[in-house]
């Protein structure tokens, strides 16, 4: 079944959400992936306007220009692979309040455990698909460390309209990349 | 060679934001099999869509415009170091088009300064050849494919893998359970059998090259290819590691040769957002025709 989360995001509307739901995602989301999860989880701080209480993180290196009005305007913004964020994410959640993130590849049992403690999801978005979900982006409110990270691992603060993605793991303990995982693996043993 | 730079940037253009047809079709068929009302066909409809808009909007089909690999087959006497220093200027104004994104870190400092040049950035790739043509390729590879790449080193006492074709096989299907859905699937596999542990890699790579549907030449390694596809597709990993019948588009194999104390088998993943073109050139460096 097809949900709406509007970002920032109630623990309630989270614990709603089952392994297999498609979202439409609306709202705010913050652009956030290696170097600013390495950054915070060494004790770093949020850069004043970031307020993640509730809110998304995406795990994304968009590609930004900006555009005749000097406007930032992102060209093109898919997920990246979400399991390098892993020694971080679960603690990064709990210490910000965060509710939602959004990725590519899944994560695994720190995140898993964190998102059924604290309450959070997982949501998948479609690797690769950088126009279609670009084209869901409605705006760039603003940006943050551009300097010290670069641009795509800068935090991007985005404004979103029903952008697509499947919950693979929920608050419920529940991970699809642990199911895809251990079916595939009989299946190979069964063909070795 | 005047024409050559504004032929790479346009080379860049469309590696970039138009999937070779070869590989459409690779992802049409597994839309056709892919069960109604699944995550996994949904995943592979909005992969559809994304294709259509990144042509028409002239813009990167994936926002990790990869590794800059260029692959340049050309005559005896074709002056190496201009061609690598247009292709240079044509990385650093295809960056300021958005054609590339600003991907280049440097290692140490852990700097990007947003011209996509440095030690080995774009990756340039010459082969000399007897005849007067100029051929230029070019492969866009993104970060998240390139993570799930593997190579091993026979016998792998836990995989029961021995030094033949058949422990090829079970460590090839390995990378294929390990990667999941990480890599970006479905996804291509371009191996190596033998070498060392760089040009094992290197020749994988070079698969890529290849026609989506052509068939190997040589029919033990033909064999192990289709093998392998039909192998990988029945583990139900699927587009995205969503689940599903789509696990890979395609497999090619080569093979180098090797010391007799080593036998690697390196075997890199390429994601469905597989990015390679090419084109004949002129000698004054302007397009003649399109490779793929």
């Amino acid at each position: 079944m097809t949900h709406h989360l509007t970002s920032p995001v109630s623990e309630e509307a989270i614990r709603e959400l089952k392994v297999g739901d498609q979202v439409l995602i609306s709202g705010v989301v913050f652009t956030g992936r290696d170097a600013v999860h390495k950054y915070l989880h060494e004790g770093g701080e949020l850069p004043s306007g970031v307020n993640l209480e509730g809110g998304i993180i995406y795990h994304c290196g968009p590609v930004v220009l900006k555009d005749e009005n000097d406007e930032w305007k992102v060209v093109a913004a898919g997920p990246t692979t979400s399991i390098r964020e892993e020694p971080y994410q679960g603690d990064i959640m709990k210490q910000f309040g965060v509710r939602g993130v959004i990725g590519k590849g899944g994560m695994a049992d720190k995140t898993l455990a964190a998102c059924k403690d604290h309450g959070a999801v997982y949501l998948h978005a479609i690797g690769g698909a950088a126009q279609v979900l670009a084209e869901c982006i409605v705006r760039v409110r603003n940006v943050y460390m551009l300097e010290e990270f670069g641009s795509p691992e800068a935090i991007w603060e985005l404004e979103v309209n029903e952008f697509p993605a499947v919950v693979t793991m929920d608050s419920h303990g529940e991970s699809l990349h642990k199911d895809v995982r251990s079916q595939s693996e009989e299946a190979l043993a069964d063909r070795r | 060679m005047r024409g050559l730079r504004e032929s790479l940037i346009e080379l860049i253009r469309r590696t970039s934001a138009e999937i070779p047809d070869d590989v459409q079709r690779g992802i049409l068929r597994g839309l056709e099999q892919e069960k109604e009302g699944t995550i996994a066909k949904s995943a592979l409809e909005i992969i559809e869509k994304n294709i259509e808009l990144a042509k028409r909007k002239s813009q990167p089909l994936c926002q990790d415009t990869g590794s800059i690999l260029f692959y340049v087959d050309c005559p005896v006497g074709l002056n190496q170091v201009e061609f690598e220093a247009e292709a240079r200027d044509a990385v650093v104004e295809a960056t300021k088009r958005g054609y590339l994104r600003q991907n280049s870190v440097d290692s140490i400092t852990g700097k990007n300064d947003g011209t996509n040049l440095g030690p080995g950035s774009p990756n340039m790739h010459f082969h000399q050849h007897a005849t007067d043509k100029i051929q230029v390729r070019l492969m866009l590879k993104g970060g998240g494919c390139e993570n799930v790449g593997a190579q091993f080193s026979l016998p792998n006492t836990a995989l029961k893998a021995n030094r033949d074709l058949d422990g090829c096989r079970k460590v090839i299907l390995e990378a294929v359970h390990q990667a999941q859905g990480k890599g970006c699937g479905p996804g291509i596999l371009g191996v190596c059998i033998g070498g060392d542990r760089a040009s094992g890699y290197e020749f994988s790579k070079r698969e890529f090259l290849r026609m989506l549907d052509d068939r190997n030449p040589n029919p033990k390694l033909d064999e192990l290819e289709q093998d392998i596809l039909k192998t990988a597709n029945e583990l139900g990993i699927g587009p995205m590691g969503f689940g599903g019948k789509t696990t890979l588009l395609g497999v090619k194999i080569g093979a180098a040769n090797r010391v007799p104390a080593s036998y690697f088998v390196s075997i890199s993943y390429m994601c469905w957002a597989f990015r390679r073109h090419g084109a004949s050139l002129a000698q004054d460096g302007t397009i003649r025709d399109w490779l793929y």
